[in-house]
């Protein structure tokens, strides 16, 4: 697929250097490759028709100069776009308050648990704050189990009650025991639930009611298809969350899930999950995004050639 | 109840009352398509075949197109070989019938493990679990519930152990107490991940000193939610393990897993069971005629 869409661009590309100016005429293939790309990288099919129609208003009358090839500045505006789209909001991430509270929510098996225990483990080492993780997953089999686990591994405790069927309940006593235990900074791990699952999304606004939290992150993997979507969005209606996580990026997935999403909802990308150890956290660099989502490593190479 | 109306049936409403296949109509048949995760290659393909027998038949109502797209994905879609295929309540044609489950990171292989025990008890059958997850914390508890919950024994050493020695003594206990099926449970790992992918070969081998013609199923695990990189897991997974069959979990959500056509189309490899919830009872045996005809259907179910 990625070497057929070298090769279409480069003849494109050649195409509109002769022409001197970047026309409706001479671009109409290379936006269709363009969209290709992007679909192909996952980003949602309607994102990517109206990424790309606003990809060819900026390069429209566009002069090709002879200094830059036509194919650099196809690539430019197209990276410029995506970075400006990816950044976009300011992100900041509010530790504040006694304690302060994060709750984590998303799709099963998308990386929530692994993702608290790595979040804990920053603000522990990196933020010099006193976490304590909540196990709020009362469903999944051994959950409690997993966070403990990982609690150890990185020297934090678990809240639990493994007899209570009671998720809210389980929250908020969590508030009281890190007031006792000098904690200030609380994360709930939740449950997997499908957005389309009624009950579940309750509990999960109901734990936001009760807990009131200083950020609501919603986790997902970054292997996600064309329905990111759809379960960004509905989330977001229940929750309005703060930020996004985006996990299993040490995978090989060009992850246009991302742009998806931000597209969406418009929530900042806060950090970025790139392996199962407990150190392997790092904040979002639309930049970096961009280029993964693109295939920049092939696009410019094929630009260099041109 | 849930809300999920199959992936054409806009497209059906698209072409209602047309009578022949415009460029609009295909339009939206590759929006539709994509927007299933069919992907871009083999959409194309769907698209130039549909075109091709079009321009032959000409004159096409709805229903007719509608059917002339049905065929060409149940054709994409391939059958398992007559030997591989079974029911749980069919003679498996091996004794213990060893199944390898694999595949990335939290797609539902220990679940997927758990609803396959269920199933082969109630057909009657024995079966044996193998914990060779020993990586991912409390892997090993996990898989110990499931093991509870449906009443099946379970080989295991604890976390951090060999996986190859777990895989090991199952297949040898599997052997040694008669057990009809043994279900052996691996780590996620993303298949780009070359010592990983190795460990699973390893697995593979180790399992064979018992067994030469074991694992008799090799079964890799598939998230329905997943977009075009699944297409690289049964690439890679293939090329470690010789993957015999896919399962798609999580299609109780509104993904459509329809990137299964295009894993069907450029790997031939047959899906046998499909995920729709967290229970033991959520699990079905493939149907490509119904998963075509969920993908084209107008109510919402
Ligand atoms: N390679 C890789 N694996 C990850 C990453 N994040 C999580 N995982 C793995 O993905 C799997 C699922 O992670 P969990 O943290 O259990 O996911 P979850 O969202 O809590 O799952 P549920 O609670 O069942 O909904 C585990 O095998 C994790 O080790 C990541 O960034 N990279
Ligand atoms: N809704 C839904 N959830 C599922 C399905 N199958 C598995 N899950 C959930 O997905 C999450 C991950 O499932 P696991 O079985 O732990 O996945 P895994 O592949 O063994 O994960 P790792 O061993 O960490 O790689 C759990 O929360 C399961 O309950 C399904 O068909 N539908
Ligand atoms: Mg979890
Ligand atoms: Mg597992």
């Amino acid at each position: 697929m990625f070497e057929s869409l070298s090769e279409k661009l480069e003849s494109a590309f050649k195409q509109i250097k002769g022409e001197g100016r970047i026309t409706e005429l001479n671009i109409a293939a290379t936006v269709k490759d363009i969209r290709r790309a992007l679909v192909d990288a996952d980003v949602n099919y309607k994102i990517a028709k109206e990424f790309t129609d606003k990809i060819r208003e900026t390069a429209l009358g566009q002069k090709v100069i002879n200094a830059v090839s036509p194919g650099q500045l196809m690539v430019k505006i197209v990276k410029d776009e995506l970075v400006d789209l990816m950044g976009g909001t300011e992100s900041t991430f509010n530790t504040k308050g006694n304690p302060a509270i994060i709750l984590i929510a998303g799709l099963q098996g998308s990386g929530k648990t692994t993702f608290s225990g790595k979040l804990a483990n920053f603000l522990k080492t990196k933020k010099g704050l006193s976490p304590l993780l909540v196990a709020a997953d009362i469903y999944r089999p051994a959950a409690i189990d997993q966070l403990k686990v990982l609690g150890e591994q990185i020297g934090i405790d678990v809240y639990s009650e493994p007899e209570n069927k009671d998720a809210v309940a389980i929250a908020t006593n969590a508030i009281k025991e890190a007031r006792s235990k000098n904690k200030n900074v609380l994360i709930i791990d939740t449950a997997g639930r499908l957005a389309v699952d009624e009950a579940m999304m309750t509990e999960v606004a109901n734990i936001k009611s009760a807990v009131s939290p200083n950020e609501i992150l919603f986790v997902v993997d970054s292997m996600t298809g064309q329905d990111a979507v759809n379960t960004a969005k509905a989330f977001n209606d229940r929750l309005d969350f703060s930020g996004v996580v985006l996990t299993k990026l040490d995978g090989d997935t060009r992850g246009g899930a991302a742009l998806s999403i931000k597209y969406t909802v418009n929530k900042p990308i806060k950090f970025v999950s790139s392996g199962e150890k407990m150190d392997t956290l790092d904040v979002f660099y639309p930049e970096r995004m961009a280029q993964r989502i693109l295939g920049m490593g092939d696009i410019t190479t094929l630009v260099e050639k041109a | 109840e849930k809300t999920k109306s199959g992936f054409l049936s806009k497209l059906t409403k698209a072409i209602a009352g047309k009578s022949s296949v415009d460029d609009e109509v295909l339009d939206n048949l590759e929006e539709a398509l994509v927007s299933a995760d069919v992907g871009i290659e083999t959409t194309v393909q769907i698209i130039d075949r549909i075109e091709k027998r079009v321009a032959k038949d000409k004159y096409l109502n709805t229903s007719e197109l509608n059917g002339i797209l049905q065929q060409e994905m149940e054709n994409i879609l391939v059958d398992a070989p007559e030997a591989e295929s079974y029911t749980f309540a069919s003679t498996l044609p091996a004794k213990p019938y060893v199944i390898l489950v694999v595949g990335v990171n939290g797609v539902g292989k220990t679940t997927t493990i758990g609803k396959l025990a269920y199933n082969f008890k109630k057909a009657g059958k024995s079966v044996l679990l193998g914990a060779a997850d020993t990586f991912r914390a409390a892997a090993v508890d996990q898989l110990t519930i499931w093991s509870d919950r449906v009443g099946v024994p379970i080989v295991k050493q604890g976390m951090g152990a060999d996986p190859a020695s777990v895989a090991f003594d199952t297949v040898q206990s599997g052997v040694s107490k008669g057990a009809d099926v043994v279900i052996i449970d691996t780590a996620g790992r993303l298949h780009n991940k070359a010592h990983l992918m190795d460990e699973l070969s390893k697995i593979k081998r180790v399992i064979q000193k018992h067994i030469p013609e074991a694992p008799h199923e090799v079964l890799l695990v598939l998230d329905g939610s997943t977009g075009q990189n699944a297409l690289e897991q049964a690439r890679q997974f293939t090329a470690a393990t010789d993957v015999t069959a896919l399962a798609i979990t999580k299609l109780d959500g509104t993904a459509k897993g329809g990137v299964v056509l295009a894993i069907a189309n450029q790997f031939k490899i047959p899906v046998k069971f499909i995920g729709m919830g967290e229970k033991m009872e959520d699990l079905l045996v493939f149907d490509k005629h119904e998963f075509v005809d969920s993908l084209f259907s107008l109510e919402n179910k």
